[in-house]
């Protein structure tokens, strides 16, 4: 079972919760300080993605985020509930339609993640897809007493 | 923390000085400014990055999408920032190459390359 599960609406302010609860369990699990700002990051752009991923999609599911912690390791894992393909489900006039091309951003986001995180598996299915994403953690020096 | 947003002008210079989290909630806010700027005959702007907390890709989407505005009008969009977490994300995606980025408003104001 994951230390923390969070559900929620497929919404962008809901992003910013999840990015605070990532880096508060991530501190708590040992994650290094200096490396922080990196979860707080991949994972706001992996919930960024589910949230668009859900809205084009027109899921009502909520976005589902794992933080799992484990002995040396602390990992995250996004999941949707989009149909990862046919990659064709929009229609051609939806994306020409869009100037911001919402494509564009996605890969960005993944980008990202990608240039931060050095342990990442994107995977996508016919039933959603997830992104995982591993640090090392260092367990505390000392007992306090 | 929710986006800031306020601009000043210094000569042809549009000021946008930006603060808070930008991210997939605050983006669009700042996509409107920057839009309204260019529609308003503005091409020539400094986002200042300086009282950012927070940056990631849907904001950079946004710089991105403010540059090809202004460079339709033969304008120019130049960052302001100091910050080492905010420049690691413009290095990751390889926007150092496409955004002139300086250290001060002055700075960006002054420059003409």
């Amino acid at each position: 079972m994951a230390t923390v599960e969070l559900r929620f609406s497929a919404l962008p302010e809901h992003v910013r919760t999840a990015r605070l609860v990532a880096a508060a369990v991530a501190r708590r699990a040992g994650v290094d300080e200096a490396v922080l700002d990196e979860v707080r990051l991949a994972v706001g752009e992996a919930c960024t993605r589910a949230v668009g991923l859900h809205q084009h999609g027109g899921i009502s599911a909520p976005v589902k985020v794992l933080l799992i912690e484990e002995e040396k390791q602390f990992s995250i894992e996004v999941g949707d509930e989009a149909p990862h393909a046919p990659v064709q489900a929009r229609s051609a006039d939806e994306v020409l339609g869009d100037p911001d091309a919402e494509t564009e951003e996605d890969e960005m986001g993944l980008a990202v993640i990608s240039g931060l995180v050095d342990d990442v598996e994107v995977s996508a299915g016919e039933n959603g897809g997830s992104i995982r994403m591993r640090w090392p953690t260092t367990p505390p020096a000392a007992t306090f007493t | 923390m929710d986006l800031s947003l306020s601009t000043e002008t210094v000569g042809d210079r549009t000021i946008v000085r930006v603060g808070g989290e930008i991210d997939v909630y605050t983006a669009p806010k700042l996509r409107e400014q920057l839009v309204e700027l260019v529609n308003d005959g503005s091409f020539h702007l400094v986002v200042d990055m300086e009282g950012v907390d927070f940056l990631d890709s849907t904001g950079l989407g946004v710089l991105v999408g403010g540059l090809k505005r202004v460079r339709a009008h033969e304008g120019s969009l130049r960052l302001v920032c100091n910050q080492e977490r905010i420049l690691k994300i413009f290095r990751i995606t390889c926007l150092t190459k496409v955004f002139p980025i300086h250290t001060s408003v002055e700075e960006a104001v002054a420059a003409t390359d």
